[in-house]
């Protein structure tokens, strides 16, 4: 039996023959705002989001068109041209899987396109923000379209050079310049694992496309090799989806502008690792093996590690950026536990795009109504003056602790279900994650919104314009209703079985699960706690020292100190090694040397006195010794 | 026979050598050398007996045109140097030293 990827269709004309054009589209937007420079400063923003909205719009068309096709031939691929010779070419491959991606990309994509446009009004380099943006959703289009895995790399690669862009948007700043070369270094270790996982995939398949990989690969296969390829690109994933051990890049990448956030952690960047894993599930992760087993360790280690860090920080951005760590594990745990998790883990990494952009870019309206204060506690009371960002930013809220019934309650209790189910110790861990979120959350809501006002005198905050204000609806509206409309009567599974196969059994949602009775539980209790602490009485305007366990979260678990003294510092004691022996050793010897040669023939020049006599002495001793050697060695 | 002949060359040699070594004055020093010189072509003509041949008496021959060429240039050489230095001293010549 093949996998299901093996029938693959070709497919010419109609907008899925032109796929590309999703691509080309914001790529062209970037290359024209880049090289037309400063002619483009009075309308670049605009062109930007135009470039993504049409984007957007062929997404949604090829979207309809694939929808015309019966089940089974909804695996579309479209050939572009010759590649690599004998090794590759370069293609599309659109099923129900990827043009998810882009649609989600597209779309929360062209929002935060629209909702920079006011953000980013007062900063002089705007129209190389979006050039960036538009850089940024093309590379994240090919890495979900490219219908093998050196496509995917390249887009992959793409998604690394444009978020080192955009988080070292504000190079003047140090701190923007180090987050910025930091998460391209850590990012630089799991393209590592991709790209000897690519490796070992060419040497042992010979090919690097999905469809022949689908035809050589018999489902369920394990061995040595398929746990090593398995490995190696959960390694690429947890690079880029900021997974344990690689996930300290994310924390720092808060120094770019809040709309690089929330794109960065809704709709791009760190949603390809989940993608990888997914894509790659039915030949490397199958259910119950070991490199599977391996991906849902990892994502329920990162979210309780994201979790626990979200309840420190006291930067509104840092909060939200330790929960999307969580949240991007909840998906991780779910795409390790086979086509049973598939569909909830997209389900939920759709609806987390639209409610953590929504957080994200109720934040960003946060700070720029408060002069670009990030510190919650110098927020406060700020539900009347912004009611706007108060209300989106509230369902965002609701939806990612999984209120009943918003979006992130069905897809979050999807994994939280069956990963209880496959994986019992995971899945209830991933329920004491759900807990923690349910204090951090409220946390951060009380903090910004409620309790009496901290902020200084000579801050004014106000509510954004509506250019700001518009996407927020948006996306809360999508934080509402997506997940439920996705979930019931599982039509986000049915829609991915083509691309990523059907689970054994069908799951079905059950509102009154133990499970799922629990993590409410929990989150209430979080909740409550979180109230307790910081809703009902004052929030004290300067961060207290906290016990040692805080100390610990506000440190992010000390994942900095432990790269620092694990790699950085053995790192620079090498190179001083190094240098040390470069200097002394290396050097040593070719000074020394020519020190002695000089020395010595500073010496040896001394014998030339000027005094003839002398030199005629020497000439004889010379002759009379060589008469002497000749004629002792003519009478041997 | 032609021993003694030989022992002169080699005393003359010896006393060329060592006045060469051991006087100061460049006049007496360009002497020594000629006698250095002559003691060869004393010593090259012996052979030349010995051997029965003519080529050490041509060589002698050389030697003398050589030497004749020597005494014109060395003695220019000393002449310019006792006028610059107001001396003949081949001491009292090492400028061109380390």
């Amino acid at each position: 039996m093949e996998s299901q990827l093996a029938e693959i269709v070709q497919h010419t004309g109609g907008v899925i023959g032109n796929a590309w054009l999703m691509i080309a589209f914001p790529l062209v937007g970037a290359f024209i705002l880049l090289v037309f420079n400063r002619f483009t400063n009075r309308w670049g923003h605009l062109l930007g989001v135009a470039m993504s909205l049409a984007s957007f719009v062929v997404a949604v068309l090829a979207f309809v068109e694939l929808l015309g096709f019966g089940e089974e031939e909804r695996r579309r691929a479209v050939h572009l041209y010759e590649f690599i010779p004998g090794m590759v070419d370069m293609g599309l491959l659109i099923d129900p899987l990827s043009i998810s991606f882009a649609l989600l990309i597209t779309g929360v994509g062209s929002l935060i396109h629209i909702y920079s446009i006011g953000y980013m009004a007062h900063d002089e380099h705007r129209r190389r923000f979006f050039s960036y943006l538009n850089l940024f959703v093309a590379a994240m289009l090919l890495l979900v379209l490219a219908d093998n895995y050196v496509g995917l790399f390249i887009g992959w690669e793409g998604v690394g050079l444009a978020s080192y862009l955009l988080i070292g948007f504000w190079q003047f700043k140090p701190s923007a310049a180090t987050a910025a070369k930091k998460a391209f270094v850590v990012n630089r270790v799991g393209d590592f694992g991709l790209l000897v996982g690519m490796f070992v995939i060419w040497t042992t398949f010979g090919t690097l496309t999905f469809k022949g990989l689908g035809e050589q690969i018999a489902p369920g296969t394990e061995n040595g090799t398929m746990l090593a390829i398995g490995l190696l690109l959960l390694l690429g994933a947890c690079g880029k989806s900021a997974q344990l051990p690689l996930q300290s890049w994310l924390l720092d990448a808060m120094e770019g502008p809040t709309p690089v956030s929330a794109l960065i952690h809704a709709a791009t960047m760190v949603t390809a690792g989940v993608y990888l894993v997914v894509r790659s599930g039915a030949f490397f992760f199958p259910e119950g093996s070991g490199a599977a087993l391996a991906v849902a360790i990892v994502g329920a280690a990162t979210l309780l590690a994201g979790a626990i860090i979200g309840c420190a920080k006291d930067d509104i951005k840092k909060g939200l950026a330790g929960s999307t760590m969580s949240q991007i594990g909840y998906m991780m745990l779910g795409a390790g536990l086979g086509p049973a998790g598939y569909a909830f883990a997209i389900g939920h990494l759709i609806t987390h795009g639209f409610f953590k952009a929504d957080m994200f870019l109720g934040a960003g309206s946060v700070m720029h109504g408060m002069n670009d204060e990030v510190d919650m506690r110098k927020y406060g009371a700020l539900r009347k003056v912004m009611p706007v960002t108060f209300v989106t930013f509230f369902i965002g809220y609701l939806a990612i602790i999984g209120f009943p019934l918003l979006s992130g309650y069905f897809t979050k209790d999807g994994i939280i279900e069956t990963a209880v189910h496959h994986q019992p110790i995971l899945g209830w861990l991933a329920v004491l994650g759900a807990g923690i979120t349910g204090f951090y959350m409220s946390r951060m809501v009380f903090m910004t919104f409620f309790g009496e006002k901290r902020w200084a005198d000579d801050v004014h905050p106000h509510e954004s314009p509506l250019v700001m204000t518009v996407p927020l609806m948006i996306l809360s509206l999508g934080s509402i209703f997506l997940g439920g409309y996705l979930i019931l009567s599982n039509r986000l599974l049915d829609w991915l079985t083509p691309a990523v196969g059907a689970p054994a059994v069908r799951p079905e949602f059950h509102f009154t699960s133990v499970p799922g009775l629990a993590t409410l539980a929990l989150v209430a209790v979080g909740a409550i706690i979180a109230w307790i602490k910081y809703g009902r009485v004052p929030v004290p305007a300067v961060q207290p020292r906290g016990s040692f366990l805080t100390t610990f979260a506000r440190r992010d678990l000390y994942g900095d100190a432990l790269n620092e003294s694990l790699f950085m510092r053995p790192g620079q004691w090498l190179t001083r090694l190094a240098v040390f022996f470069d200097n002394r050793g290396i050097d040593g010897v070719v000074n020394g040397l020519a020190a002695g040669i000089g020395g010595s023939s500073g010496r040896l020049r001394r014998i030339q006195t000027g005094f003839a006599r002398t030199y005629a002495l020497s000439i004889l001793i010379g002759a009379a010794l060589l008469t002497g050697a000749l004629l002792f060695v003519g009478n041997i | 026979m032609t021993t003694h002949y030989l022992i002169l060359s080699g005393l003359l040699f010896a006393i060329g050598a060592m006045g060469v070594l051991i006087r100061r004055n460049a006049i007496v020093v360009f002497m020594c050398v000629e006698l250095m010189l002559n003691a060869c072509n004393l010593a090259f003509v012996t052979f030349s007996r010995q051997v029965g041949n003519l080529e050490g008496q041509i060589i002698a021959f050389f030697v003398m045109v050589v030497a004749a060429a020597e005494v014109v240039v060395g003695l220019a050489i000393i002449v310019t140097i006792f006028r610059t230095r107001r001396s003949a001293s081949v001491d009292d010549a090492n400028l061109l030293k380390y």
